[in-house]
């Protein structure tokens, strides 16, 4: 297992070491020693590998995702998994604000609680909180699923677009267009699935969550709804 | 008492209350809705018109017209970037979305741009393949909405521009009405087909410039360090603006002033919000050159640039190159007189249409309607941009040949003067005739 020890290499060395793997790479299993919160780690992979960062991370850790597996046994800084586009990212603490900003795909699991603007602008990811979420979270969120098992913030889903969010404990105040919606069927299996792939099948049931979504009543601007905008 | 002989009051018109006052009045009272629009601002305002050469003459002598050499490349993205853009002229296109615009628009302005040899540059929404295949440069826009955006499109253009702000609405975030948000549009920026598409106003993850810096050490490292990473502003603040751009680790910084245009804001905001691009270029430079990287930090101004004089005087003012836009799509073909009978059914006129968000431009380039777009035909179109930068380009030969310069960089404020006192304080020039420089600290 390849090891780097930021304390002695650095940041450069550590990401161009990861974009230089090919697909078909033998070395799958990396461990990051003492990243000491530096920004952009493990950002911009694009291989099937697993990246084990060993403690604390700076902004945009594992930023633009491919493929990868990166996990922080630590908290993580500002838009950790920003615009990830597959694999997955775990953070076994707590996330700074913007995490998953904008991500298109994969999976973002926080084992802790994540800050402000949680899942903002995000475009088809998957992100599963097991703490809570602070405030302004999936504002103008176009696509993909949030799931919190804690409380969510003030403004949960200001102007959102089709992202579904799920949340298990109390919602502070719902943004601008968006509704408490009926939970069917199709929703509680894609709650179901989410679950289990954050590991948390056992202690938790998908009817115990509210689903929130989109009243879609911005989606074209109308003067009567002027003072929403 | 016969009056027919009496002289009589004509109807005399409020300069305040003027006929477009009035009828801005009359269409808000009967729509409730503010005017939205595309281009950039309208009103008269202090321009390069406003600055004119010192030819050579006894205390300086020029070069010979056609055959000493003026050259005209531009180096962009130097400071940091392992590769650098190197253009033929510096003379790029500015930033369009794919969506604003048509496929083939957007492939008509890689074509030209590339015969020219120089770079042009995505919008909201994403790279397209026939963007990207028709263009020798590209570079990529880095928006708030994030629309389309994806490290593979990252990795394959040539250059990065982190989008904080346009001229036309500086401190404003987008729209694209769902007029235009056809399949492959809503594809492109995963939303639902014909809904208006609102961008924000503010990247989702930085607020400020210390931010900045490392969300543009992210790209860096993203893209190892080899991409040039602009940073564009509109005209506002530009010295602080500028100065904090670099200070963030851009390499180019574009600064577009209000003349520059957008596919589609509120008229309220391209008329009143942001400075002209005259008033924003000596701060500018003023702070690359006390920050000492002027010339090692790249600047690109845009924002009403239509001729060679204008990049003349861009230049000379201490630009590196300089951005275009509105013009560009005139080149192609945008407000063509030959279309004239169907702007008037759309309510406007040839050279003065700018309905562009609702997507039924007659010339096929602000429009998602493939028949209207299926007008353009992207060859043709491209070779007459690449005749348009070409004129432009031999046009700022020829003056910076009557000053007396082997490189367009060459040419420099001491050039010019002023016919305005506006222009004057603006450009920090002197007034024609005159040692004054309104404004100036002695």
């Amino acid at each position: 297992m390849p090891e780097v020890d930021l304390a002695r290499s650095t940041r450069r060395e550590l990401n161009a070491a990861l974009h230089a793997l090919l697909p078909e790479t033998n070395e799958t299993h990396w461990l990051v020693r003492n990243p000491g919160g530096q920004h952009a780690l493990a950002a911009g992979i694009n291989a099937p590998v697993t990246v084990e960062i060993d403690g604390h991370a700076g902004y945009y850790c594992a930023g633009m995702n491919q493929q990868a597996n990166v996990i922080i046994n630590g908290n993580a800084g500002v838009g950790v998994a920003e615009n990830m586009m597959s694999g997955m990212v775990h953070v076994k603490g707590d996330a700074s604000q913007a995490a998953g900003a904008t991500a298109h795909g994969g999976l973002l699991v926080i084992d802790g609680n994540a800050s402000a603007r949680c899942g903002i602008s995000m475009k088809g990811v998957d992100i599963v909180v097991k703490g809570s979420i602070g405030p302004m979270s999936a504002f103008m969120a176009q696509a993909g699923n949030l799931v919190v098992l804690g409380d969510a913030g003030e403004a949960l889903g200001d102007s959102l677009y089709e992202t579904r969010i799920f949340v298990r404990g109390q919602v502070k105040s719902l943004g601008a267009d968006c509704t408490q919606k009926e939970m069917r069927p199709e929703h509680l299996e894609i709650l179901a699935a989410l679950l289990a792939q954050a590991g948390v099948e056992d202690s938790v049931t998908p009817e115990q969550f509210k689903r929130y979504g989109s009243a879609r009543q911005l989606y074209n601007f109308h003067v009567d709804n002027a003072s929403a905008y | 008492m016969d009056n027919s002989e009496t002289p009589r009051t004509l109807p005399r018109y409020s300069a305040t209350f003027d006929p477009h006052t009035l009828a801005e009045i009359r269409r808000a009272a009967a729509t409730g809705i503010y005017d939205i629009r595309g281009g950039g601002t309208k009103r008269a305002l202090p321009h390069f018109d406003d600055l004119l050469f010192l030819g050579a003459s006894v205390s300086r002598y020029p070069l010979e017209g056609y055959r000493e050499k003026c050259a005209t490349d531009v180096w962009l993205g130097t400071r940091f970037a392992k590769k650098p853009l190197h253009l033929k002229i510096p003379i790029t296109i500015a930033g369009m979305s794919f969506g604003a615009l048509s496929g083939q628009a957007k492939e008509a302005l890689g074509r030209g741009a590339s015969i020219a040899g120089t770079s042009t540059t995505t919008g909201d929404g994403g790279m397209t393949p026939e963007e990207r295949g028709q263009s020798q440069h590209l570079v990529y826009q880095y928006l708030p909405s994030r629309y389309g955006m994806n490290p593979d499109d990252l990795r394959k253009a040539d250059a990065i521009e982190v989008v904080i702000g346009q001229g036309a609405k500086p401190g404003g975030g987008g729209m694209l009405l769902g007029q235009k948000i056809s399949d492959r549009v809503a594809q492109m920026r995963t939303l639902p087909m014909g809904i208006d598409q609102r961008s924000a106003c503010r990247h989702p993850d930085w607020t400020g410039p210390d931010d900045l810096e490392i969300k543009i050490e992210e790209l860096r490292e993203i893209t190892d360090w080899e991409k040039p990473i602009y940073v564009k502003v509109g005209a506002t603040r530009p010295y602080y603006d500028v100065a904090l751009a670099v200070k963030s680790g851009a390499d180019v910084v574009v600064l577009d002033g209000m003349q520059g245009g957008t596919a589609a804001t509120q008229d309220v905001f391209i008329e009143h919000v942001g400075i002209p691009i005259l008033a924003a270029i000596r701060p500018a430079v003023q702070a690359l050159q006390d920050m000492g990287l002027h010339r090692k930090v790249q600047l690109i101004v845009s924002g009403g640039i239509r001729n060679g004089a204008d990049v003349a005087k861009a230049l000379a003012l201490g630009a590196d190159a300089v951005a275009i836009g509105t013009a560009a799509l005139v080149a192609l073909g945008d407000n063509d007189p030959r279309y004239q009978a169907e702007y008037e059914a759309l309510g406007s006129s040839a050279g003065a249409y700018d309905d562009w968000h609702e997507g039924r431009d007659p010339a096929g380039i602000t429009t998602q309607d493939p028949l209207l777009a299926a007008r353009l035909d992207p060859v043709m179109a491209g070779r007459r941009l690449a005749n348009y930068l070409a004129v432009m380009t031999l046009e700022a030969q020829t003056i910076a040949r009557a000053c007396g310069k082997s490189h367009l960089h060459n040419l420099e404020p001491e050039d010019l003067v002023a016919l305005t006192i506006e222009a004057a304080a603006m450009a920090r020039v002197p007034l024609a005739g005159t040692d004054w420089i309104p404004g100036a600290k002695f």
